[in-house]
């Protein structure tokens, strides 16, 4: 970009990711789309107002770099050592078998060998960015398939050093190679460079941050952390390695510092707005003339590439035992290409293997399938993952014995458990539904009864006994479910009382209106406990917090059933809570002053009696 | 818990009824629910029955609601198992908190005044044990002055107490008797015989110098101020 228009491509970019990340956000498309469409929209192929889009991707692959060092920063050496076998051994897997498939595929179907392998290789890339970014938009880092996507994004970044190394080689094929000697010589600075990194940053990091931490200016802290980044990822890149890699090591090296959690915080902002930036580059980096050119060939290869992958996925999906329902994130998140995919092929065409109409037909496809991730993405939360759910499920058998046990507890997590136990331990013995598999293997490996079974469904609920339970406990933590089998229940089973866990007030609401009378909100007994806990650590005696506790408890209870027909009257229930909010809190501050007016108060009797206590020192 | 019980209506016979384990009990419950069906057979006055410890099991007692009940009501009976020569101790703790300054007694406090106090208790020892050569060394009457007092102070009138000694022990007959007894009087109330012989009111008259020595500067009493809003 020229200098004198930064001011007016900064306007362009944030007023583009501004508007249309909220609208996509607002659209349940997550803020991805939003910034590829606003790439697309300001770029050359939609309003122009941004032309050559090549600077900018270039600029914002910081973004990227900084992702990885963050994602670093959360991994220590330890758990990284445990995910060797992953990356090393499933990512080269994901990375070589898609490679090789999609060779295979490329030389059957008449294409140029070398275009097929510098195709295949670009394309068995997967999108860190996008991978990732989903990831965390979806809080899945911690899960298998978020550890998997992670090890073979980590093996990709490895492996696209010698991808790019070798990608000039092919140009002089026909040749015997030749750059040996510089090879070595490469090889041996990457390595020196790697080590230079992990020694320093065990030896000589942690020192430097106290120093800059000791000088007490936070933004040169914030400052010593981007050189940080910058510094690792300019010393990779001079000897020609991945910057984030390089980042990534950074961060691991960090993970154990006491600095870990301001590393993170002051970098987050910057990480967060450079990768919006490089998706817009991507959205902008789309060539739609060539799309538009030739929209046969590359919907083919896009559909053909995503699918080779797919299937190479889903062979490995089952193989490391990914559980159900995350194979489709998994499947779709490595699926697509990535940015890695660009460098391949502009290298490439730089080298004179492909050429530069094939280079952008490539690109394109690749930027076509990180758009299209998000999107199947939302797809696949709409009907693959559901219904993945319920094949899953099955593979423990539903219950099929019939019950006849007085109590049915529906859904076994946290809460159910606790309502669970505490009704063993007085020697009842309820029957146990729940619908995760992993949590019924769990359950049953301590000892617990616990059957497969959708309370929602009026089948098995007979099954289970609900003609004849007195009581069903709701304990389901999905709202929608746990109204769907109130109401059912209802219905069909007018004799059993409902008890019923509410998520909270909206949740409470529904179940009321279904005639469900008792039902507790899961944290308000807890956060009350809490609350007492303040009191009593500010001074107040702890019998006293009790009971300001279980008043404010009484009220508030009363407060929202009163208010639960006008649950849709939002307007009227905003009113309601303010009022009966300052009502409690004017209560309070009365009985407190009449509290201080009675300690002054002289004793009430000729014969010398203390202040008159009798009717009030509970109350207060 | 999440909805509160409907607002009971007020009677003109109260009955508090306050037993820790009710699961237990042998005498009370029945009276407890022998009480309840006078209601129902047509007495010309109402009677509403207040399970203390089903009402309260956290002991967050609701004071507003017990003082309106109190205030419509004529008679008050207390009925409960005794325990360590007392009252249980939700109940103790309701006639603390139900009982307030300012409204049952104190400056202003007559909102009880004139009404009948009328105490129906069990006892697990035998009535011989209540005897100076027994292992409770007093006779019964010995621990009954608190209740008195409290009636008095009140401006109530304490009734002669019904009493079942050796609850435990007792055959099943004079169980079934003693609820008779009771059940009558619930319902023939407040024509009992006994009555005739009782001074109006024995100690209605609180001596002046009882009272506070000086009204407090603000005057409506606190307690009932605060059970008004209480009530939301």
């Amino acid at each position: 970009m020229e200098h004198t228009s930064w001011l007016t491509g900064s306007l362009v970019y944030l007023a583009a990711a501004v508007l249309a990340v909220p609208l996509a956000k607002f659209l349940r498309l997550g803020s991805i789309i939003g910034y590829l469409a606003a790439g697309i929209l300001i770029g050359p192929s939609g309003l122009k107002f941004v032309t050559d889009p090549k600077d900018m991707l270039h600029f914002a692959e910081f973004g990227v770099v900084l992702m990885l060092f963050l994602v670093g920063l959360e991994l220590e050496p330890r758990r990284l050592w445990s995910l060797r076998k992953p990356i090393f051994g499933w990512g080269s897997v994901q990375l070589f078998g898609s490679a090789a498939l999609m060779f295979g595929v490329g030389v059957a179907c008449g294409v140029d060998w070398r275009l097929s392998l510098v195709g295949a290789l670009g394309l068995a890339m997967s999108s860190t960015a996008i991978g990732l970014g989903v990831l965390a938009e979806r809080n899945l880092m911690a899960t298998t398939s978020g550890q998997s996507v992670l090890s073979v994004a980590l093996l990709q970044d490895v492996a696209a050093i010698p991808i790019l190394a070798l990608l000039p080689l092919l140009a002089i094929a026909g040749a015997a190679s030749h750059g040996d000697g510089g090879g070595w010589l490469g090889a041996a600075k990457a390595i020196g460079v790697i080590l230079a990194i992990v020694l320093g940053g065990r030896l000589l990091l942690r020192p430097a941050l106290r120093w800059i931490a000791g000088s007490q200016t936070p933004e040169i802290f914030t400052a010593a952390s981007l050189l940080l980044v910058v510094a690792t990822a300019a010393l990779m890149q001079a000897v020609g390695l991945s910057m984030a890699l390089g980042a990534f090591l950074a961060g691991v090296l960090l993970a154990e510092s006491e600095y870990r959690r301001e590393l993170e915080t002051d970098l987050e902002p910057f990480k967060g707005l450079l990768l919006g930036l490089f998706f817009i580059a991507v959205g902008m980096s789309i060539d739609f003339a060539v799309v538009l050119a030739q929209p046969v060939i590359v919907a083919a290869i896009v559909v053909g590439f995503l699918l080779l992958k797919a299937a190479v996925l889903w062979g490995m999906s089952r193989a490391m035992e990914i559980p159900q329902v995350e194979r489709p994130v998994f499947i779709i998140l490595l699926a697509q290409g990535g940015e890695f995919g660009f460098v391949v092929f502009q290298t490439a065409a730089g080298a004179g293997v492909i050429d530069a109409p094939t280079s952008s037909l490539l690109v394109a496809a690749v930027a076509i399938s990180m758009l299209l991730t998000p999107l199947l993405l939302v797809g696949a939360d709409k009907w693959w993952i559901p219904a993945l759910a319920g094949q899953s499920k099955r593979k423990i058998a539903e219950i099929s014995e019939p019950q006849a046990e007085p109590v049915i507890i529906a859904g076994f997590g946290r809460y159910g458990q606790i309502v669970g136990r505490m009704l063993y331990a007085n020697g009842i013995q309820p029957t146990v539904l729940d619908v995760s598999a992993d949590q019924i293997e769990t359950m049953r490996r301590f000892g617990w009864r616990v059957f497969y079974g959708d309370a929602t469904r009026l089948d098995l609920m007979r099954t289970a006994g609900a003609d004849k339970a007195r009581v069903i406990v709701l304990a389901i933590d999905d709202v929608e479910k746990s109204v769907e089998a109130a109401t059912m229940i209802r219905e069909n089973f007018p004799n059993a009382t409902i008890v019923a866990r509410a998520r909270n007030v909206q949740h409470l609401y529904e179940l009321h209106e279904l005639g469900v009378r008792l039902i507790e909100r899961e944290t308000l007994d807890a956060a009350l406990m809490s609350a007492r806990s303040v009191l009593e650590e500010l001074g107040w005696e702890r019998h006293q917090a009790r009971n300001l506790a279980l008043r404010f408890r009484r009220h508030n209870v009363a407060q929202v059933t009163k208010m639960a027909p006008h649950r849709n009257d939002e307007a009227k229930l905003v009113a309601a809570a303010k009022q009966g909010r300052q009502q409690l809190e004017e209560q309070f501050a009365q009985e407190r002053e009449e509290a201080l007016k009675r300690q002054a108060r002289a004793g009430w009797g000729h014969d010398g009696r203390a202040a008159p206590t009798v009717g009030e020192a509970a109350a207060e | 818990m999440d909805s509160p019980p409907p607002a009971a209506t007020a009677a003109d016979i109260l009955v508090i009824t306050a037993h820790p384990q009710m699961e237990h009990s042998r005498v009370n419950r029945r009276l407890m629910h022998s009480a309840a069906r006078v209601t129902g057979i047509g007495a010309n006055h109402t009677v509403l029955v207040r399970d203390l410890y089903a009402l309260y099991p956290d002991y967050l007692i609701d004071v507003a609601e017990e003082q309106a009940l109190l205030a419509s009501a004529r008679l008050v009976v207390w009925q409960h198992p005794i325990h360590w020569y007392s009252m249980p101790p939700l109940m103790k703790l309701w006639v603390d908190e139900v009982l307030a300054f300012g409204w049952a007694y104190g400056p202003g406090g007559d909102a009880l005044r004139g009404k009948d106090l009328w105490l129906v208790a069990t006892t697990g020892g035998p009535e011989e044990s209540y005897r100076p050569d027994s292992y409770n060394r007093y006779f019964f009457d010995a621990f009954l002055p608190p209740y008195e007092q409290t009636a008095a102070l009140c401006g109530m009138r304490f009734l002669p107490p019904l009493l079942l000694h050796g609850a435990h022990k007792v055959d099943e007959a004079e169980v079934a008797a003693h609820e008779t007894v009771f059940a009558q009087r619930i319902a023939s109330y407040p024509d009992w015989p006994e009555l005739e012989h009782l001074s109006d009111c024995i100690a209605c008259e609180v001596p002046d110098d009882a009272r506070p020595a000086e009204a407090p500067e603000d005057a409506p009493p606190a307690t009932a101020r605060r059970s008004e809003t209480e009530a939301a």
